[in-house]
């Protein structure tokens, strides 16, 4: 059993090695900003203080540090600490802080404040700027290891990036099971951006519904898949190479998204429009449910019924599966009318997570989807693949991304090694599945 | 070859097998499908690395690594599937990796002299310049050769050679052998017709299940000796023929047409009858039937099944209609050869496999399970794949999913072809039970005993016409069909 999801999902163990890399690389002294670090600070100076006392409750302005500085100083009002005052700002904003506490003669007894805020050097000065305060303590929430990589921030960092491209490359993955080859999915994802938000503007703009926001989501949908279709439709009934097909629709729809807007993005879009793209359902990211319920789906369809099935045999091998009774034409016209509603909705998520119908995102986007297909173990040449290795491949490609931005590692480098990665990640699952490594490298060519 | 050992993942296909050659001599090398001969012969041709044994070449061992060392040995193989490039000429393809060059140039001059030198030796005439996608199976079997000869081959090893080819051209190559063998040449032979064996080898050697079991003097061996020796136990006749009671009409073609390979052809076939259709290859039987599965479209014509007018537009259209169709090409047409047996089974079954919106794939493994047992089908397992098994075991493979169906009108395109006796015997036996209980058979063959001995009637074809048909098939000989077949 372990060995079939192995050889069926190989690609796991480079995700985990690749995960375990940079949680290693990205270790660092992490302190606490979440509301129990606040409750154990509020204990600590509780027990410590007089309710007399005044307290600096500081932080710096970034999403982590200012609502913990807000919180604990809020917490304290609560708690009957009368002379709290909270400071969100730069370091010139503490002293102006200072200055004014120094200015009424007051007598600072702490400062609260958490993460980078403690490594200003306002903080470490304090004693020789103001002697007065220098019997002023520093309160900071215990601190503890942990990699940058595996805090949930970044995790969810992570599947922001790849959502769009991981759901594109389910219908990728069937097209190239088929043997085809879909490169219109990026040019489609800015179409269905366009129409979805154009409609959303003509249907009221800023006050429209979330009703608005989906009817817009579905036309965009649509229409890629009407543009999918007849894209599938010429590779089905007259054999035109699916490259070539899917190129010239690609340069078709990414002209028809400038035109539709005349170049311009579009901003005038309903409240309700970043719902899917960065809302939460019962506090989980939405892109996460959906990435979870589609690959779900997709997996089902593909193993368990009659369509997936002949979408196999069909790139196994188109005569004989036509001889058997598939209806080889239909099957072939499905998947690309599947990759390109995949890519409508690519494109609807992605203009959630911008706010904006922009006719020039998804530049490059297929290249991307085509990487994460082949490296989750989907073979070019047809017949063979997996949905759940897509999701693995889509993956590792945000993951190597990710990763390498917290190591901060310029972006052309980034590429450079992307590159690599990916070519070996496709090396190796050869190598697997080839009778192990020594083997593989024995061979001759 | 000295006690060569070889085993493969699940299967131990050469169990310490020796194979001895002498100069100018053919050695013919029989035994079922799986019995071992292909991997026997890969590992003398570089392909496959022996787990033990030597192989010595006139005395010496040679250390055969990959097929360009088989080359430098003096060993050339010629395998079942040819290996010529379609768009290249026939000197390119036989000067391929081993261009005579100048300073990176070809000098075509050159090539195209030897290449006529070699053609001479062997006694063939092809233009040297011709793509070789232009040239008949028997000419591309004989460039084959040439390019054999070209490397200076001392063993040549032929596999399958007559398998695509006519009589004529047959006999042709047959006197190529008998030329090269009198040049010194040692040839091993592999073919699954014996009378070709019998005809063209001094010895035969067989090989059953891995292991050698016997290598004989073809003068001191029976036609039932030698089988008896492949298969493991007796069989009693090649043929085993028993006519079942005819009933009504399942199938009748009327006028139907098809470009030049398709002519005003009308038959019909009753339940319980096995319909032979014999002819030379390109007669246009297989295109017939082509268009009566619905595979092709026809120019014109009609089809009545039961009685009935019927349209068939696809292949789904015919099953639909009760009709399934083997094809000639396994491994083409038949089959998925990268998925597995099980998937390769249920393919054209899937709509009795599904239960809702999902595939029942319980019911799916324990059909496939029956056939598997009931067909003797061997596999590792239900998920091996297609391409792993030996060809007798894929036709079943192809059997068991069109048996699965449950068709009124069975066609089989050549059901035979390059499968061992045992296997071939078992398929006879099929299509016999399959007649009785009421199905109409059509059968294409290129072997004449074959219709001859299991038809009920007999259709001859020749250039996409009918030229005749045979009801008194127990008084016919096999000159008989000929002659009708070439005039």
């Amino acid at each position: 059993m372990t060995r079939k999801l192995l050889s069926d999902y190989g690609m796991v163990l480079v995700l985990i090695v690749l995960c375990v890399l940079f949680s290693v690389l990205t270790l660092k002294e992490q302190t606490p900003e979440d509301s129990a670090a606040v409750a154990r600070l509020i204990e600590q100076i509780n027990s410590e203080f007089k309710k007399s006392d005044i307290i600096l409750a500081v932080g710096a302005v970034n999403k982590d540090s200012a609502p913990f500085a807000e919180k604990l100083g809020e917490e304290l009002g609560k708690k009957g600490f009368g002379n709290t005052q909270v400071v969100v700002g730069t370091p010139r904003d503490l002293r102006l802080a200072l200055d004014d506490i120094g200015a009424k003669g007051g007598r600072l007894a702490a400062i609260a404040t958490s993460g980078n805020v403690t490594k200003w050097p306002m903080i470490e000065l304090i004693g020789e700027k103001y002697p007065e305060f220098s019997g002023c303590k520093v309160l900071v929430p215990e601190s503890y290891i942990w990699p940058d990589f595996l805090k949930r921030s970044n995790l969810l960092a992570i599947v922001d990036r790849i959502v769009v491209i991981a759901v594109i490359a389910i219908g990728m993955t069937m097209v190239i099971i088929t043997a085809g080859i879909d490169l219109s999915v990026g040019s489609l994802i800015a179409l269905s951006a366009v129409i979805s938000t154009l409609l959303m503007k003509k249907m009221g703009g800023l006050q429209a519904s979330g009703w608005i926001v989906l009817v817009g989501f579905l036309a965009g949908i649509l229409s890629c898949g009407i543009v999918g279709g007849l894209g599938g439709f010429l590779v089905a009934r007259f054999k035109v190479a699916p490259f070539i097909t899917t190129l010239g629709v690609m340069m078709m729809a990414r002209g028809l998204a400038f035109m539709i807007t005349g170049g311009f993005s579009i901003y005038q879009v309903p409240k309700a429009l970043p719902w899917l793209g960065q809302g939460r359902s019962l506090g989980i990211p939405n892109t996460v449910v959906l990435l979870v319920v589609l690959y779900a789906a997709a997996h089902i369809f593909m193993a368990h019924t009659r369509l997936g099935r002949y979408i196999y045999a069909v790139g196994g091998n188109k005569e004989a599966a036509r001889l058997s009774g598939v209806p080889v034409k239909s099957v072939i016209v499905f998947v690309y009318v599947i990759s390109s509603l995949a890519a409508g909705l690519g494109g609807c998520i992605q203009t959630s997570q911008l706010n904006t119908g922009a006719p020039n995102i998804g530049v490059m986007y297929e290249l991307y989807v085509i990487a994460a297909v082949v490296v989750g173990g989907t073979s070019l040449s047809g017949g063979s693949g997996r949905i759940l290795g897509t999701l693995i491949g889509a993956f590792i490609i945000s993951v190597i991304q990710n990763g390498m931005n917290l190591l901060g590692i310029e972006s052309y480098t980034q590429q450079v090694v992307l590159g690599a990665v990916i070519l070996g990640a496709v090396l190796l699952d050869k190598a697997r599945s080839g009778g192990g490594l020594p083997g593989f490298l024995r061979k001759k060519v | 070859m000295r006690r060569i050992d070889k085993s493969f993942p699940g299967v131990h296909a050469l169990k310490n097998v020796s194979m001895k050659l002498h100069r100018g001599e053919v050695l013919g090398l029989v035994g079922e499908n799986g019995a071992g001969k292909s991997t026997l012969i890969k590992v003398l041709g570089g392909a496959h690395l022996p787990d033990a044994g030597k192989i010595l070449i006139e005395g010496r061992p040679v250390h055969i690594p990959s097929p360009t060392a088989a080359q430098q040995a003096g060993v050339s193989i010629i395998y079942q599937e040819f290996n010529l490039i379609p768009d290249l000429n026939v000197r390119e393809n036989i000067f391929l990796g081993r261009e005579k060059t100048r300073m990176g140039f070809v000098r075509a001059a050159e090539e195209h002299r030897k290449t006529l030198q070699l053609f001479r030796k062997i006694g063939i005439n092809i233009d040297a310049n011709a793509r070789c996608s232009e040239l008949t199976v028997a000419q591309r079997q004989t460039v084959e050769i040439a390019k054999a000869l070209s490397v200076d081959a001392k063993i040549i090893v032929m596999d399958e050679p007559t398998a695509t080819l006519t009589t004529r051209e047959t006999e042709r190559l047959f006197a190529i052998i008998r030329d090269l063998k009198s040049q010194g040449l040692g040839i091993v032979y592999i073919s699954h017709r014996l009378d070709e064996v019998f005809e063209v080898a001094e010895r035969v050697m067989v090989l059953r299940d891995g292991e050698h079991v016997g290598t004989r003097d073809i003068a001191e061996i029976t036609r039932a000796e030698l089988i008896e020796m492949m298969v493991g136990r007796l069989i009693e006749s090649e043929f085993p023929k028993c006519a079942a009671g005819l009933g009504r009409e399942r199938l009748r073609v009327e006028n139907l047409c098809r470009g030049k390979a398709v002519r005003n052809v009308s038959f019909s076939i009753r339940a319980g009858e096995v319909l032979g259709f014999a002819g030379l290859v390109g007669a246009g039987r297989t295109e017939t039937m082509r268009l009566v599965f619905g595979a092709d479209k026809p120019d014109k014509g009609r089809l009545f099944v039961d009685g009935r007018k019927t349209d068939i537009r696809s292949p789904g259209d015919a099953m639909r209609n009760r009709i399934c169709l083997l094809t000639e090409d396994r491994k083409g047409q038949g089959l998925v050869l990268i998925h597995s047996c099980r998937e390769n089974f249920g393919l054209p079954n899937l709509d009795r496999f599904t239960r809702g919106m999902f595939l029942d794939q319980r019911t799916e493994r324990k059909e496939f399970s029956d056939f598997v047992e009931s067909l003797k089908i061997k596999t590792s397992g239900h998920e091996q794949l297609a391409m792993n098994l030996s060809g007798g075991n894929q036709q079943k493979v192809v059997l068991a999913k069109w048996l699965a169906r449950n068709a009124d009108i069975m066609i089989f395109d050549e059901p035979t072809r390059g499968i061992d006796v045992g296997t071939k015997y078992e398929i006879y036996l099929l299509m016999n039970r399959l007649a009785a209980e009421g199905k109409a058979i059509i059968m294409i063959s290129s072997e004449l005993p074959e219709i001859l001995g299991m038809s009920d009637r007999i259709i001859i074809m020749h250039e996409g016409r009918i030229k005749g048909e045979i009801t008194d098939v127990a008084n016919t000989s096999q000159e008989d069909i000929l002659s009708m077949a070439m005039a």
